[in-house]
C-alpha cells in the first residue's frame, strides 16, 4: 500500500501527521510531506485511520 | 528558420519553411507526397510504426507517444485526439512557427493520431491571443475540407493566455468550458479527458514528426540520433547568437554546431539555459562540450524539455533575469496546491530580496530546503520546474548571488532582460 495526497483538496488541516507521523511529516506552511515508497503491513491500519481522518478526503490509499 | 545538417538528412520539418508564410496544401504535398491511405496503413500498422521508430512526445515531458496512444485506443468510449500548440513557453517559438507555417504537417499527423486512436473528432489549440496562427489553421482546414482530405473532423480551440495554458488536464479543463487550471490524476485525460471521453494530448511537433514517419516508416525515422532517442527536433535558440530562431537538429547534435548554425557567438557566454523556464541553467564552461540529447544532459540534472536553449550574455545580469522569471512563475501559479502556493512565493520574495542586496537571515538555506522540498507536490510540474530553474541557477551563478546579496543591484540589473515575461 502506498498514501499519496491530492494536493489541490488539501487545506493544511494536518491531522494526518498527527494519526500516521511514522510516514507523514509537515512543512512549514502545514502540508504533508509524504515518505516514498510502500507502506509496511504493520503501519497499514495507521495510513487507514489517516486518510480517513482528513477533513478534505485528500489522501489516497493506492493498493499494489 | 534553418537547419543544422550533417547530411542530406536534414531538414525533415522544417523543409519549406522558406516560403515566408504558410505552405499551401498543394505545396505541402509536393514537398512530402500524399498521406498513405488507411486501405495502406491502418491503425495498427499506423501505432506500430510510431513504436518502432520511437518517437516522443516534444512538448517537454519526453513521455513515448505510442504508450499514450495505446493506452487512448483501449480505454473505453469514443476517443478525442487534442493537439496541443500552446506551448506558453516565453522562449519558445517552434510550435506557433509549424501552426502558422506548416498547418498541413501538423493536421497530418492529427488526422493519423485520430486513425491510430479511432477517433473521428480532432480539436486543434493554440495560444487565443495568436490571431494569424488561427487564420492560418482556418485557411489550412478549409484547403483540406475543399480536397476531401480527411475523414476526421477539425474543431479550433483558443486556449486562455497563461503559463499554466497547456498543461494537459489544465488543456482539458478549458476546452470542457472550465478555467485554464490543472486538475488532479486520476483520472488520466487517457480515460477521461475531454466530454469524459478517452483523450490523446499530444504536441504539435509531435504530431507533424508522426506526419512524416507515416510517409517513410520508422527506419527512415530511426536515421538520425541514437538507439535511444532517435529522430530530428525543433530548438529554439536565443542570446548570444547572431540568428537566433528556430532550427531542426539531430538529436545528439554538439550544441557548438548548432551556435554555428545559428551565426556564431555574438558574445561571451554567462551560462546556458536548457528547457526553457521549467529547465536548467548550465556553466558557461560546458557549453563547448554540450551534446543535445537527454542522455547527455541528464547527466547534468538538465533535459531538452521544450526546446528552448538561451545563451545569456556576459552583458545580461543573471541574477535579475532568474527573479524576474521567478517572480512570473510564481505569479502564475493555479493557486490551487498549498506546497507551491507558499513555496513559490517564498522562492521568489527571498531570490528578490538578494537580488535587492537584503537578503533574510538565513536566505541560502532557505532556498536549498525549498527547492528541495517543492518537487512533486503540486496537481502540475510548476513547483518542480520553478525549484530546478533556481536551484541549477543558483549552483550555476553562485558568486553573482553572493555578490548581490552583499552589495545589491549591480550596473546590469537595470537593463532590459533577455528573458521574456509575458
Amino acid at each position: 500500500m502506498r498514501i499519496r495526497v491530492n494536493p489541490i483538496a488539501c487545506e493544511a488541516h494536518g491531522l494526518c501527521a498527527g494519526l500516521f507521523p511514522e510516514w507523514i511529516d509537515l512543512d512549514e506552511w502545514g502540508y504533508p510531506i509524504i515518505k516514498d515508497g510502500a507502506i509496511p503491513p504493520e503501519l497499514e491500519a495507521h495510513a487507514r485511520r489517516a486518510a480517513d481522518g482528513c477533513p478534505t478526503l485528500a489522501l489516497l490509499l493506492d493498493r499494489q | 528558420m534553418s537547419t543544422v545538417t550533417e547530411s542530406a538528412l536534414l531538414p525533415r520539418l522544417l523543409r519549406g519553411v522558406a516560403y515566408r508564410g504558410m505552405a499551401q496544401l498543394d505545396t505541402h504535398l509536393a514537398e512530402h507526397g500524399p498521406l498513405p491511405a488507411p486501405s495502406e496503413l491502418g491503425a495498427a500498422a499506423l501505432l506500430s510504426a510510431v513504436e518502432r521508430a520511437g518517437l516522443r512526445g516534444r512538448g517537454g515531458a519526453a513521455f513515448p507517444a505510442a504508450v499514450k496512444m495505446r493506452a487512448v485506443r483501449s480505454a473505453r468510449g469514443r476517443p478525442v485526439v487534442v493537439a496541443n500548440g500552446c506551448e506558453s513557453e516565453p522562449m519558445s517559438a517552434k510550435d506557433a512557427l509549424l501552426l502558422h507555417e506548416l498547418p498541413h504537417l501538423v493536421l497530418d499527423g492529427a488526422a493519423l493520431a485520430a486513425r491510430a486512436v479511432g477517433a473521428s473528432q480532432v480539436i486543434v489549440t493554440y495560444e487565443g491571443q495568436n490571431r494569424d496562427t488561427r487564420i492560418s489553421l482556418e485557411h489550412a482546414i478549409k484547403q483540406r475540407q475543399a480536397a476531401g482530405a480527411d475523414s476526421v473532423g477539425f474543431e479550433l480551440f483558443a486556449a486562455a493566455e497563461k503559463f499554466l495554458t497547456g498543461q494537459e488536464t489544465s488543456l482539458i479543463s478549458q476546452i470542457n468550458g472550465g478555467p485554464p487550471l490543472p486538475n488532479f490524476i486520476p483520472p488520466r485525460p487517457t480515460e477521461r479527458g475531454v466530454r469524459r471521453r478517452p483523450t490523446l494530448v499530444q504536441n504539435v511537433e509531435t504530431l507533424a514528426h508522426l506526419a512524416l514517419i507515416a510517409r517513410r516508416g520508422a527506419d527512415w525515422y530511426r536515421r538520425l540520433g541514437s538507439a535511444e532517442e532517435p529522430g530530428s527536433t525543433l530548438v529554439t535558440v536565443a542570446g548570444a547568437v547572431r540568428s537566433p530562431g528556430v532550427y531542426e537538429i539531430e538529436i545528439g547534435t554538439p550544441l557548438e554546431a548548432l551556435f554555428e548554425a545559428a551565426g556564431g557567438h555574438s558574445d561571451e557566454i554567462a551560462g546556458l539555459l536548457v528547457g526553457g523556464y521549467f529547465g536548467s541553467w548550465l556553466p558557461a564552461k560546458l557549453v563547448g562540450s554540450v551534446e543535445l540529447s537527454n542522455a547527455w544532459l541528464r547527466a547534468h540534472r538538465a533535459a531538452l524539455g521544450c526546446g528552448v536553449l538561451v545563451a545569456l550574455p556576459q552583458s545580461a545580469c543573471p541574477v535579475a533575469e532568474v527573479v524576474r522569471v521567478a517572480i512570473y512563475l510564481a505569479t502564475e501559479t493555479a493557486n490551487q496546491c498549498g506546497p507551491c502556493v507558499h513555496g513559490s512565493a517564498a522562492l521568489a520574495r527571498t531570490l528578490h530580496a538578494i537580488a535587492l542586496g537584503k537578503p533574510p537571515a538565513g536566505a541560502g538555506a532557505d532556498l536549498r530546503r525549498w527547492t528541495s522540498l517543492l518537487p512533486g507536490r503540486g496537481a502540475c510540474h510548476l513547483p518542480d520546474g520553478l525549484s530546478r530553474f533556481v536551484a541549477t541557477a543558483l549552483a550555476t551563478f553562485t558568486s553573482q548571488f553572493e555578490e548581490h546579496a552583499r552589495r545589491g543591484p549591480c550596473r546590469l540589473c537595470a537593463t532590459e532582460g533577455l528573458l521574456v515575461i509575458p
